[in-house]
């Protein structure tokens, strides 16, 4: 009894740390080709990458309702969105979360939280938090910039240097990398980091 | 102004009454509460991340908004009070929002009688402190580096307090 008690343990254990690893390591590189996803959007509408025939590419943005540092975050999205949207680079905000886990984060809080902020862009929820994992998102907020052409990752990271404070930010990673990709050149910074919040699943 | 007088007197009557009930130990927990928090920007944090002590330091990053930080804090206050004999510190760098210090933080460390130390790491440019506190580090909390002299662990994960004494275990010799 005491061996199956143990061997049961070990097995937990095991598969807690393969949990762990594989949560960080795997999941899209700088230079993957992403597969497109199909999400359900909060107007009930289901979103393709692929019904974006005009678009240059996408920012793709992991973000919640709950998570302070998303929150944050909100007119910062907007701002991109208003920015980028009309030169081809729309964003794309994805709610990575399973609400069982994180309350406040299920469908009908995305479509409350939309419209309070006045969400330009489709807010799409990861039902069942099949896509994150392909991602390989760790947390909200998560960027990542994708190219049409290509369909490959362009840059993974944070908005800018300063999550949780807007008035002091000096550098504006994802505005940066997307003007560089609108030029043709070189994106210096390609994979920046921030704090965020895990993402919640049970 | 007569009623004004009479609640003032109860009121009076109520808080002295109460007072007197208030055990000793109460007491001196109330005098153990913090009312304040070091707020340490990365450069001021550094220093506490590579001691050159004989002490094994358990960091852990966590936030009162973090749900699974605040879940797993008690086992760091246990690893903490457990292991003080054996050299071992507990600190805990909260990344709550500055302006939530007063409201948020402050009343969680009482409220919960926090025994590890708490500081405040507060600083933009997370992406150049990040990748500095540990390389494999993607931001996301709870995070938690465990090191004694130059052998540091970083671990982005939520602890149970045997997996955490485990860790804890492979620093002890």
């Amino acid at each position: 009894m005491k061996t199956i008690k143990s061997t049961l343990i070990l097995a937990m254990l095991i598969l807690m740390t393969t949990a762990f690893s594989t949560r960080t390591e795997n999941g899209y590189k700088i230079g993957d080709t992403i597969e497109d996803f199909s999400l359900k959007n909060i107007d009930d509408k289901i979103v393709k990458l692929s019904d974006y025939k005009k678009a240059k590419g996408f920012i793709i943005i992991f973000t919640c309702n709950m998570c302070p540092y998303s929150v944050a975050n909100e007119d910062r999205i907007n701002a991109l969105d208003a920015k980028y949207k009309s030169k081809g680079f729309p964003v794309i905000a994805i709610n990575p979360n399973d609400p069982k886990a994180s309350k406040g984060d299920g469908f009908e809080d995305m479509k409350v939280r939309a419209k309070e902020k006045g969400f330009t862009f489709p807010y799409l929820f990861d039902e069942g938090q099949k896509v994150y994992p392909k991602f390989g998102a760790s947390k909200t907020p998560h960027v990542y910039i994708v190219n049409k052409k290509s369909m490959k990752v362009e840059y993974i990271g944070a908005i800018d240097n300063s999550s949780k404070d807007p008035s002091v930010v000096s550098e504006k990673y994802v505005e940066n990398a997307v003007d560089a990709l609108l030029a043709g050149k070189k994106i210096e910074k390609t994979e920046t980091k921030a704090i965020g919040c895990t993402i919640k699943v049970l | 102004m007569v009623q004004k007088l009479i609640s003032f007197t109860l009121i009076a009557v109520f808080l002295f009454s109460c007072k007197k009930e208030i055990p000793k130990e109460a007491l001196t927990k109330e005098i153990a509460k913090i009312a304040t928090v070091k707020s340490l920007n990365y450069e001021q944090l550094k220093p506490l991340l590579e001691k050159q002590d004989d002490k094994i330091y358990v960091v852990n990053f966590w936030a009162t908004w973090c749900a699974p930080c605040v879940k797993e804090l008690p086992y760091f206050e246990k690893i903490g009070s457990e292991y003080k004999s054996k050299n071992v510190e507990v600190l805990l760098v909260s990344l709550d929002f500055p302006k939530q210090v007063s409201t948020k933080l402050i009343p969680f460390i009482n409220k919960n009688n926090i025994q590890s130390e708490v500081v405040l790491l507060d600083d933009f440019n997370e992406d150049i402190w990040i990748k500095a506190i540990d390389a494999t580090w993607s931001g996301a909390l709870p995070a938690t580096l465990i090191y004694h002299k130059n052998k540091r662990k970083f671990y982005e994960q939520t602890f149970d307090y045997e997996t955490l004494e485990n860790e804890l275990k492979q620093f002890l010799n």
